[in-house]
């Protein structure tokens, strides 16, 4: 069954482009929103045994066993949810079916991408489906054609490339130690080997690749360059999801996986992700351009979950991968919210922006939410996340980095109140007055975001995300 | 000659393309030294027993991707004459580190060598053939060959085709 | 190639970390977007030089072959999407120099 998750948008991106054009056009939007809701339900309401049975046509068909666990569930569930926003995004980004046709396939492709990158059980495929992605991610970035886009493209291609010749070289390194990629038999020969020059080596190289590409400080350049000069639908589905399955995903999974969370791998970790929180943060509060302060909210909120990996205990994980998916439902959202404003307001710009949530009240709504969910405020899904991260840090005894995680989250509310204050309160600005409700084709998504991240701090299930993934943790 | 002078001058002459690839001040040099770099580097691996992998270094590294390169540079059109060659003496100035840097780093690495602790021992059930491996254990991997395929071909008509709305944008 | 197993890979680890720098310095010090590429592509010829180093002594060259047959179709991939997009870069700007590239500084 999980091999589905490859091979049925594999066959979509096949099936519409048969030379029956004419009927098939508009089918890829339909087809593409479709797969990724299913996605999403399925990975929430497929009992467990379906998951692991092994007997499934596709898989056997592939020859592969995916990983099933926790993690991979998760990350299936946000792709879904993200993947079918940027779609709907992208029907009220542009009424051109052409385009919608060729954004609808390149989705497809990107989420065929990192559903093999979650279902992924050896590091090369990881590797093979992590750069599928990227290139889609690439096209999509560089979709308009614009500028600023291909300029964000060029960074982003640069530093993708770079990252993914540092993943390779670990790989080749770990290969060489334990003659096999898969993850099982990295498990047993890398951590019993960790003093070997050659896997600190590959420890190192493997961590420098993959920051780069979940752009953690300090290689997070290319970060707010492609997430602000991406056409919308585009952003959304790059701040939602593709940074996070390309890369923190993949740290996720290596450093449970692969290497252990010993005291150099949480070092690093730490470190990293302190600087993300920290320095993200507190350049969000600096920009004008709505979407490059959501750029840096990103790296800050990335840290976040950097942090409670660097926790090292089963806690700290949880709190990881909750907030891994917290962080995708509301700062989707936020993106939406943007699109929204840019599409209906003309301009990114925070200071010639303001009143925007009198003409537009849901998108205002919506944006309040996302918001207080990001800067974690009760009883919204993001402030349970950052608990448990902080709660982590603290048991684990890092009494420092909990509060650096505290001190960000002030820094956090400050930074989107003011973008509150710029864009959506206060007097309506000059040349809005026309302002109207943006495309309902934005609104569906926003409300269903805002819904789930209010229904996942408020809900019952709250409990059961913390009942913790024991089977995938060493 | 001895094998082992064999092998330490194909590494050297790897090497030595990949030097020249990057100070060469000439765009097209460049791309020319960097199919002599993969055909250096597919005798390389014709000779470490990976025959397959060598076809495809030469045919699609050495071949399409010089190709690339080639349109590319020849689209963009670089300078002319004279401004290649006052730029010629400007980037000798800007790239006369390199050799230096890299004189340097063998001498780090001499001290530092990277060697060989531990190996994985050698296969239970070796695999000697490449289709096998390829069609039956990697399989996986060919789907994402597909995929990425595909996605290259959305990415030539989505670059493309704005290049071309714009060229009829400009024409009145 | 019959050196005996760390030689070989002791030498062409170190050859593949010289061409890195060599790659990287290209790539830092380019005033042309197209070099910046041929410097991404040096940087793959290193990889691939180790991996097949590593399939080498480890003896499991059908699988490194295999590997390094994906690794090349993703990177002539990734390359056309990057001329496409430097062509892009050419249209807007008239000319390849990355130092232009800083319109979304800040």
């Amino acid at each position: 069954m999980p091999a589905l998750f490859i091979l049925i948008p594999l066959a979509a991106v096949l099936l519409v482009n048969l030379p029956l054009r004419r009927l098939l056009t508009p089918a890829a939007f339909w087809l593409g929103l479709l797969l990724a809701l299913a996605q999403a339900a399925a990975a929430v309401l497929v009992p467990d045994h379906a998951w692991i049975a092994p007997l499934g046509v596709a898989t056997r068909l592939l020859r592969f066993t995916p990983t099933a666990d926790l993690l991979t569930r998760v990350a299936l569930l946000t792709i879904g949810l993200v993947g079918a926003t940027a779609l709907m995004v992208a029907r009220a980004w542009t009424a051109d079916p052409e385009r919608r046709f060729r954004f609808a396939n390149l989705a497809l492709l990107a989420l065929a991408g990192m559903n093999g990158v979650a279902l992924a059980s050896d590091l090369f495929s990881l590797y093979v489906f992590l750069e599928v992605t990227a290139v889609s991610a690439f096209i999509l970035i560089a979709f308009g054609g614009e500028r600023d886009a291909l300029e964000g493209t060029f960074k982003y291609i640069l530093l993708s490339a770079a990252a993914s010749v540092l993943i390779l070289a670990a790989v080749a390194l770990l290969f060489v130690v334990a003659g096999s990629v898969s993850f099982g038999a990295l498990h047993d020969v890398v951590p019993a080997a960790g003093r070997d020059p050659l896997v600190a080596a590959a420890l190192v190289l493997l961590l420098a690749g993959l920051f780069i590409k979940s752009g953690i400080v300090p290689f997070h350049g290319w970060l707010p360059d492609a997430y602000s000069a991406a056409p919308a639908p585009a952003s959304v589905l790059l701040a939602g999801i593709v940074t996070k399955t390309t890369g923190v995903y993949i740290l996720m999974r290596a450093v449970t996986a692969v290497f252990t969370l010993d005291a150099t791998v949480r070092a690093l970790l730490l470190a990293g992700g302190t600087l993300s929180v920290l320095i993200g943060a507190f350049a969000a509060l600096g920009q004008r351009d709505m979407k490059r302060m959501l750029a840096y909210s990103s790296i800050s909120q990335v840290g976040y979950i950097i942090l409670g990996l660097g926790a090292g205990s089963i806690l700290g994980v949880a709190g990881a991968l909750f907030h891994f998916f917290n962080h995708a439902v509301f700062k989707s959202l936020l993106f939406v919210n943007a699109a929204a404003v840019e599409q209906q307001a003309g301009t990114r710009d925070m200071d010639r922006l303001g009143g925007v949530a009198e003409r537009m009240p849901v998108t205002g709504t919506t944006s309040v939410i996302g918001f207080l969910s990001c800067a974690g405020i009760p009883p919204l899904a993001g402030f349970w996340s950052k608990l448990v991260v902080i709660l982590a840090l603290w048991q684990a005894g890092e009494r420092g980095y909990a509060a650096v995680a505290v001190l960000a989250s002030l820094v956090t509310i400050a930074y989107f109140l003011s973008m509150q204050r710029r864009v959506f309160f206060g007097k309506l600005a000059e040349g809005l007055a026309g302002l109207r409700e943006a495309n309902p084709w934005l609104l569906v998504p926003a409300c269903l975001l805002a819904a789930v991240t209010v229904g996942v701090g408020v809900g019952p299930w709250v409990l059961d995300i913390l009942q913790l993934p024991a089977g995938s943790l060493p | 000659m001895s094998f082992d002078l064999q092998s330490a001058l194909l590494l050297a002459g790897l090497l030595a393309a990949g030097v020249w690839t990057v100070m060469t001040a000439d765009l097209l040099r460049s791309a020319i030294g960097l199919a002599v770099t993969s055909a250096v580097l597919t005798l390389a691996l014709f000779l470490l027993g990976a025959p397959l992998a060598a076809v495809f270094e030469i045919s699609v590294c050495a071949g399409l991707i010089t190709v690339v390169f080639v349109s590319t540079i020849s689209l963009t059109k670089p300078w002319g004459v004279e401004a290649a060659l006052s730029h010629k003496q400007v980037r000798l100035r800007r790239f006369a580190f390199l050799p230096l840097l890299l004189f340097a780093a063998m001498l780090l690495l001499r001290s530092h060598a990277p060697h060989l602790d531990l190996v994985a021992p050698p296969p239970a059930h070796p695999v000697q053939d490449v289709r096998e491996a390829l069609w039956i254990d990697r399989r996986l991997d060919l789907v994402g060959q597909i995929l990425i395929i595909l996605a290259g071909v959305f990415g030539v008509v989505v670059l493309f085709k704005t290049r071309d709305a714009a060229r009829q944008e400009k024409k009145p | 190639m019959t050196l005996p197993g760390s030689t070989l890979f002791a030498l062409s680890a170190t050859v593949a970390i010289l061409m890195t720098v060599a790659a990287l310095y290209c790539i830092l010090a380019s005033r042309n977007l197209i070099r910046i590429l041929i410097g991404l592509e040096l940087l793959t010829k290193a990889v691939t030089l180790l991996l097949a180093v590593a399939g080498y002594v480890t003896g499991r060259m059908a699988v490194v072959q295999t590997f390094i047959i994906t690794l090349i179709v993703i990177e002539v991939v990734v390359i056309a999407v990057a001329a496409g997009v430097v062509l892009g870069v050419h249209r807007h700007n008239q000319d390849l120099d990355p130092r232009k590239l800083t319109n979304l500084r800040g």
